[in-house]
């Protein structure tokens, strides 16, 4: 099954973190990814960039709308995600516990959800 | 590539049992295993299949287990671990057999110390392999209710650092309530699994009968010889339960001269055996309403009156909603549809049964049979949208289709 590890965290998570710090941490986060893809579990991931950069898009009516992103007064955002291959939830756990940023904010992990053809009864 | 998948069926949940031992650390042992079966996947082809695969399996894992310790260890603490994990991971030889560790996994993972939720769920993923997604709906629970039960369980573990062994004779008693309700779960999955493709997964019964023989050679205890008795009984009846095109045959259509007579003998004798010691077990008097079953010549045979009494008995040692539910089948079999029906309702009134698949196609089977065609479409619809299994799905859009002709 596939897993969406969404990770979430506060306005900036490597404030407490000295430069070199932070630069052992991306080298962690492209090693975890890494080592991922060894053991067949990664299929692919990605850093967000902030909040503010985001467009809301909505059609209403024939019209298209864009506003700025909701989230610039929450604390925590969406600031990637890594898609997992895993045997079962459990599985899933394991791995997103390994992934650095599980240090610093949070990991949501959602199961991917099959849409069931809508033309097969 | 299909021989690998064949190994891992087989040997998958006792390689994970000595990895846990060795490696003292659940998720450790399980990415192990992994690592183990990829590396199976890359080098078997090549040099062929080694004479004892769970031996190389377990050597490979162990070896693939340090490798990444070693890999991780930027910290002083995991650093200090390497040398105990070395030195506790000493293995034998290729050629000496491995003890089987899943006994004494199950003790661990039913440990008084663990939550009674926490010890069932950890038992089923961690000894009989089942995902969190198919315990989830063994248990009629979710999955994210159920993960965090499995993490809690295996942090406890940890934190106590529970020792991998079976309980001393005078601890075992205690501790046997625990692990025969376990076996007895892993056995209903595989009888009438709740995902999948396939109806029964004969694997996960022929694995609980195996646990549930070790322990009764290691403590021939009246409930667990009734638990075998019952396993054996159900399992006798496989050949007969599924068609040739993977359908359902309800027990009222199976033919019976397919039931494994030997095997009904002994789950019999095991049951007046059991039946004999009180207080009776629940699983004992399931044991014998099996047998009941099992004795019957003839589905129109079968003697209703004792089962319904034997669900009686049963319904007082075990006052489950599943058990009443069962036991107003076997009403409606004794006193007609109508008895059974307006017992069941009142069960679905309680709400604890509404997600459970069986309840709404037990009701449904009572409308049917009473003429209530609509109230039956509906109800058949209810258990389809609680059913994750291909031939169930199968078997229930087949009575649908039947109701509208």
């Amino acid at each position: 099954m596939r897993y969406l590890c969404l990770v979430h965290t506060g306005p900036d998570p490597f404030s407490g973190l000295s430069e070199a710090d932070q630069r052992q941490f991306d080298r962690d986060s492209i090693n975890y990814d890494k080592e991922l893809g060894e053991a067949g579990h990664y299929i692919t991931s990605d850093a967000l960039d902030a909040p503010e950069s985001a467009v809301i898009v909505k059609v209403r009516g024939g019209e298209i709308s864009a506003t700025d992103g909701p989230f610039s007064e929450t604390k925590e955002h969406l600031g990637g995600f890594i898609m997992i291959e895993a045997r079962d939830m459990n599985e899933a756990i394991r791995l997103a516990a390994g992934i650095p940023m599980a240090r610093l904010g949070t990991i949501e992990v959602r199961p991917v959800f099959m849409i069931p053809d809508p033309d097969r009864p | 590539m299909s021989g690998i998948e064949a190994i891992w069926r087989a040997e998958s949940g006792r390689v994970l049992a000595t990895l846990i031992r060795l490696l003292r650390d659940f998720d450790r042992a399980e990415e192990a295993l992994h690592d183990a079966f990829l590396a199976a996947q890359e080098q078997w082809p090549r040099t062929g299949v080694p004479a004892n695969p769970r031996a190389w399996l377990v050597s490979a894992g162990r070896f693939k287990a340090i490798d990444r310790i070693r890999r991780r260890a930027r910290f002083a603490d995991i650093a200090r671990e390497i040398a105990a994990t070395e030195e506790e991971a000493q293995m034998p030889e290729d050629a000496e057999p491995i003890a089987d560790d899943s006994l004494r996994l199950i003790f661990t993972c039913c440990h008084p110390e663990i939550p009674a939720d926490g010890r069932i769920a950890l038992t089923l993923r961690e000894v009989a392999g089942l995902t969190t997604e198919e315990i989830a709906a063994a248990f009629l629970s979710t999955t994210p209710a159920i993960a965090q039960r499995i993490v809690r369980a295996k942090n406890r573990i940890k934190e106590l650092a529970l020792p991998y062994e079976v309980p001393e004779p005078d601890q075992l008693a205690r501790r046997l309530d625990a692990v025969l309700h376990v076996i007895y779960l892993i056995f209903n999955e595989g009888y009438s699994a709740s995902h999948g493709t396939a109806a029964i997964r004969a694997e996960l019964c022929a694995e609980a009968i195996r646990l549930c023989r070790q322990l009764v050679a290691l403590q021939p205890e009246p409930d667990a010889l009734g638990l075998l008795a019952l396993l054996l009984l159900q399992d006798a009846r496989k050949a007969a339960r599924v068609g040739p095109d993977g359908d359902i045959v309800l027990l009222a259509d199976q033919d019976r001269s397919r039931w494994d007579f030997p095997q009904i003998a002994e789950g019999t004798a095991l049951a007046q055996r059991a039946f004999a010691t009180q207080p009776v077990a629940a699983y004992t008097i399931e044991a014998a309403i099996a047998a009941v079953h099992c004795g019957a010549v003839t589905a129109d045979r079968t003697n209703w009156t004792e089962i319904a009494a034997l669900y009686d008995l049963l319904l007082r040692a075990d006052a489950s909603p599943v058990v009443a539910l069962n036991r107003a089948v076997a009403i409606a079999m004794r006193d007609g549809p109508e008895a059974g029906l307006k017992l069941i309702e009142a069960l679905l009134e309680r709400g604890e049964l509404n997600r459970f698949r069986y309840a709404h196609s037990a009701r449904a089977d009572l409308l049917r049979r009473l003429g209530r065609t609509d109230e039956a479409r509906d109800a058949y619809q209810a258990a389809l949208q609680f059913t994750g299994q291909e031939a169930e799905r199968r078997f229930i859009e087949g009575r649908l289709r039947g109701l509208a002709s």
